[in-house]
């Protein structure tokens, strides 16, 4: 995924507040026209990353470098970059249309050609044509969230940054608008660089995603990597509800685990592994008739059922260790509450992280 | 009666015994025969023609432009300063606001006296390069600029806090998003900085405006009766002149004066609309 020459090169980036690296020497590439997210928990170093690509902070140490040139001074007013913030920052004293207009207003362009702009950028981001005049205060959230990323394009920059502006917006709208994002970055065809702490937001929206934590970068691929191959605990449990159980390596290339005293059979084992964890998603577990029926078999509860809209979670207890399955609301599981029941999962449906 | 209503009561029968029946008083008043001491004349517009007639309008001027020249130079110190403890002096904002504040618990008169002693020939000031340099300039007690200052240094706090307030109401975000979409220092100030703490500006403007057209005693100490506000007349109405019918008149056409002024600008400058909240 990554071109040849990036737009965005960061080289053991590092920013110290005190003792402490809030962004711990990060290096990355990212590639032109690419929509990037870096997910990641409050307090992983996310927004400070993102300050300095936009200007707003200096790297302690590292490089920035856009197109090849070396940025780390450069203020955020001479980059060809704009940011759209968690709280939007728009201008409560100017309408719609100044907000705009501000970028446009302040290059000296003149009214005739700054109102039309802005009237093109409101119809792309479907802002009715009469709300140019109207104050911007007045608007919906998700109005201000279109008013606040129209004044961003109207800037014209290279390199879009978004900090969270979804956060504050109730659950569908902000499905809508990630979708709606989505398109006005296949619309305008330029880099998308957007932070936040929902993965399952990144996944919707992004090429490529990147977990921080605690400063750095664990792991960055495609959605179906980060998905599919997560290479740590941390990295698993962030996409949502996930099953996992300590293991260790044992004899005969078998797992060993408090709940099989027999073994669990592994999906390929990473270099070097001894300890760490199996991770089976919800999805690839299931309700067994007897435990031959795959690779692996637990014996647990059946302790209650939630319905989540398309699918139907299960929870199953093992001892005290609590397993969640899933299955499809057309294929709903028919056993009772306190049943015993048999859970398994096909070797190859797991994977092994470390820590 | 409905309970809104009987929660408000006493605050309502306190503000029409505090607030509204001195005021009606005063008004009633201005509408006595002149040098009458009662409640129950016939009503009469004789001391509001009397001060058409007669030269206060001077007094009124002076009490006007006076304000007006205190509350542009309080503008123009006041808000490098607030910025500063906004935005500049960090840790330090404390001490300095506190050094600002202390004064206020001395009372005015007392501090006028001081600057009478520091400004005075041989005084703190004029003593003290005479020693030292041996020259002797004028001394500016007396004077205008006197009282310009007197008035400046009196009014100062009600200039500074409210402008803090109104610059600390600037969202950094805003600031920083300003920035980013390529605006210089000067344009952030200009476009976003000022028009959004412009509600404590104004309110710090209307309030200084207010105390300084209604001042008394900084003409009175620093400028040595040189120059009559409006004031001071009503006190020489209510006191020497005992001639309480024409003081009232007085006092009612300041506060009509000053109360029109301030519809005007809190007209053109609608604070709902400054916040965004309109």
């Amino acid at each position: 995924m990554t071109a040849a020459s990036p737009i965005l090169s960061l080289q053991a980036v590092q920013k110290m507040f005190g003792p402490h690296a809030a962004v711990d020497s990060i290096d990355l590439d990212i590639a032109e026209g690419e929509f990037f997210t870096i997910v990641g928990p409050s307090g992983s170093g996310k927004t400070t990353l993102l300050r300095m690509l936009a200007g707003m902070d200096q790297p302690t140490s590292g490089n920035i470098l856009l197109r090849g040139q070396y940025i780390n001074n450069l203020p955020a007013n001479k980059r060809p970059t704009c940011m759209v913030f968690q709280s939007l920052a728009l201008f409560p004293h100017r309408t719609v249309g100044q907000n705009i207009e501000f970028p446009l207003k302040i290059r000296g362009e003149d009214p005739a050609k700054r109102k039309a702009r802005a009237l093109q950028l409101m119809d792309l981001l479907r802002l009715p044509q009469n709300y140019y005049s109207k104050n911007v205060m007045k608007c919906s959230g998700g109005e201000r969230q279109r008013v606040a990323l129209a004044r961003a394009l109207a800037y014209d920059p290279q390199i879009l940054f978004f900090d969270e502006p979804l956060s504050a917006i109730d659950y569908k709208l902000r499905k809508t608008l990630e979708k709606e994002l989505k398109d006005i970055h296949r619309e305008t065809k330029k880099t998308f660089v957007y932070i936040t702490h929902s993965l399952e937001e990144a996944m919707v929206m992004s090429d490529r995603i990147g977990v921080m934590r605690a400063g750095k970068l664990v792991q960055v691929g495609t959605p179906h990597e980060i998905y599919s191959s997560p290479n740590t605990r941390f990295v698993s449990e962030f996409v949502g509800d996930v099953n996992v159980i300590p293991v260790s390596l044992g004899s005969k290339n078998l797992l060993k685990s408090g709940l099989a005293p027999k073994g669990l059979k592994p999906p390929r084992v990473p270099e070097g592994f001894e300890n760490g964890h199996l991770v089976i998603r919800p999805e690839y577990l299931r309700f067994l008739a007897k435990a031959g029926d795959a690779d692996n078999a637990l014996t647990g509860r059946l302790y209650n059922e939630y319905a989540l809209g398309s699918r139907i979670q299960y929870q199953v207890r093992v001892g005290d260790t609590v397993f969640v399955v899933e299955k499809l609301r057309q294929q709903p599981f028919t056993g009772k509450l306190d049943d015993d029941v048999i859970i398994g999962w096909d070797a190859k449906d797991a994977i092994l992280v470390t820590d | 009666m409905s309970p809104g209503l009987r929660s408000a009561l006493p605050v309502v029968l306190f503000l029409i015994a505090g607030f509204a029946a001195p005021l009606i008083a005063v008004i009633w008043f201005s509408f006595m025969p002149a040098r009458t001491f009662s409640f129950g004349g016939t009503p009469t517009l004789e001391n509001y023609t009397t001060i058409i007639e007669s030269s206060n309008y001077i007094s009124f001027l002076w009490s006007l432009g006076l304000g007006a020249v205190t509350v542009t130079l309080l503008a123009l110190i006041c808000y490098p300063i607030a910025y500063g403890l906004v935005r500049i002096f960090g840790k330090w904002s404390t001490l300095i606001t506190l050094l600002f504040t202390i004064p206020l618990f001395v009372s005015e008169n007392i501090r006028l006296y001081g600057w009478v002693l520091f400004l005075i020939k041989n005084g703190v000031l004029l003593g003290t390069i005479k020693s030292v340099f041996g020259v002797e300039p004028e001394s500016i007690l007396f004077t205008l600029p006197a009282i310009v200052l007197g008035m400046v240094y009196v009014y100062f706090p009600f200039m500074l806090f409210p402008m803090t307030l109104g610059i600390s109401m600037v969202p950094q975000d805003t600031r920083d998003a300003a920035m980013d979409l390529g605006a210089s220092r000067w344009q952030v100030f200009r476009e976003v900085e000022l028009p959004l703490s412009m509600p404590g500006i104004l309110i710090g403007c209307l309030l200084t405006f207010v105390l300084a057209v209604g001042a008394i005693a900084e003409a009175k100490v620093l400028g040595g009766q040189q120059i009559i506000p409006i004031t001071h007349d009503i006190e020489i109405a209510f006191t020497y002149a005992q001639n309480w019918p024409l003081g009232a008149a007085l006092s009612v056409l300041l506060m009509a004066v000053v109360g029109t002024l301030v519809l005007i600008v809190l007209r053109r400058f609608n604070l709902d609309q400054l916040l965004g909240r309109r």
